[in-house]
């Protein structure tokens, strides 16, 4: 039953991907060169409904399906790795056109060629668990 | 009704149900973020032997690749059955341009052909690096859009907004700045 409701949370994630068009790489040159407010629009919208969603949540107590209280947690502070991550995987993004949830979504859509950007994710996924302690944080 | 959803969604219509995914996911007891299941791939793949990241119990993890594998499923809903597939509805701008680069193809696909239609070794180099950099990146900045964009900013997290500045420093250099020598 759990299961079943994480795999529909993920179809409704892998639909609005797709029918939003933000898993097309065309949608994603276009945001970067500021030609339509789309992309701007669906980010901004779920990030002004995400904060209202957690101040509710942080407000009221309000507890998971289970009864549990939402306890979120802050990111660990530092600036290093959140900056020269995050510029390594804004290249990747507009290169490849796709995101980690994205890469997925296409992939069900028929774009096998996604398999390849996925295989590469998992190795730099690896490559950065083996280097980990020599980067800076 | 069947037009309002066969045609492309709009970005309010969009945007909430990014918000209701996240929303539904704190709810589960969970966090919304996509990239944590290339690290959990990486371990069922074995990384853990030999690298310390990857040693974790990968079932713990279950319910992500859950999520994962609903996003395949809603690819192909999305594609083959809520979509009347013609392209991509981007402005005349950007196909104007594209078009000096010899991109073609946003009338009539949903990616460019030019590049994921064609399995030359440019474009198996193209889009194994830009996989290569997602991933790397990803991990480094510890999430990607979903992780920070979304999940980080709605929780007014710093390190999210750094990370989401640093997505489009990275972003518009490689458009802006490496594009003309790649196309």
């Amino acid at each position: 039953m759990k299961n079943l409701a994480y795999i529909s949370i993920g179809v409704l994630f892998g639909i609005t991907m797709y029918k939003s068009e933000a898993a097309s790489w065309f949608r994603i040159y276009e945001m970067f060169n500021f030609q339509a407010f789309h992309m701007y629009g669906i980010i901004g919208v779920a990030v002004v409904l995400g904060v209202l969603t957690i101040q509710i949540i942080k407000k009221y107590n309000i507890k998971t399906f289970f009864g549990v209280p939402i306890v979120l947690e802050d990111k660990d502070k530092s600036f290093k790795r959140y900056f020269w991550g995050g510029i390594i995987f804004g290249l990747g993004w507009a290169l490849a056109g796709a995101c980690p949830g994205p890469m997925f979504t296409l992939v069900g859509a028929g774009f096998y060629s996604l398999l390849i950007v996925i295989a590469f994710a998992m190795l730099g996924t690896y490559l950065y668990g083996v280097l980990k302690d020599k980067l800076p944080h | 009704m069947i037009d309002f959803i066969l045609e492309p969604w709009a970005w309010y219509v969009s945007g909430f149900l990014i918000a209701l995914v996240m929303f539904l996911l704190m709810m589960m007891g969970d966090r919304f973020g996509l990239s944590s299941n290339l690290r959990t791939l990486c371990t069922i793949c074995g990384a853990g032997k030999k690298t310390d990241f990857f040693s974790f119990d990968w079932k713990s993890q279950k319910w992500n690749l859950l999520v994962m594998i609903g996003a395949v499923i809603g690819g192909f809903i999305g594609a083959h059955f809520l979509s009347n597939n013609t392209g991509v509805n981007i402005s005349s701008d950007t196909i104007e341009q594209l078009q000096e680069i010899g991109i073609n193809s946003s009338n009539t696909s949903y990616l460019p052909t030019e590049i994921f239609g064609l399995f030359t070794f440019k474009n198996i180099l193209l889009l194994a690096v830009g996989g290569f950099m997602v991933g790397f990146g990803a991990r480094y900045a510890g999430g990607c859009t979903s992780g920070h964009a979304i999940s980080g900013l709605s929780n007014l997290q710093i390190p999210s907004l750094i990370a989401v500045i640093g997505f489009f420093i990275g972003g518009l250099f490689m458009i802006h700045v490496l594009f003309p020598f790649i196309f």
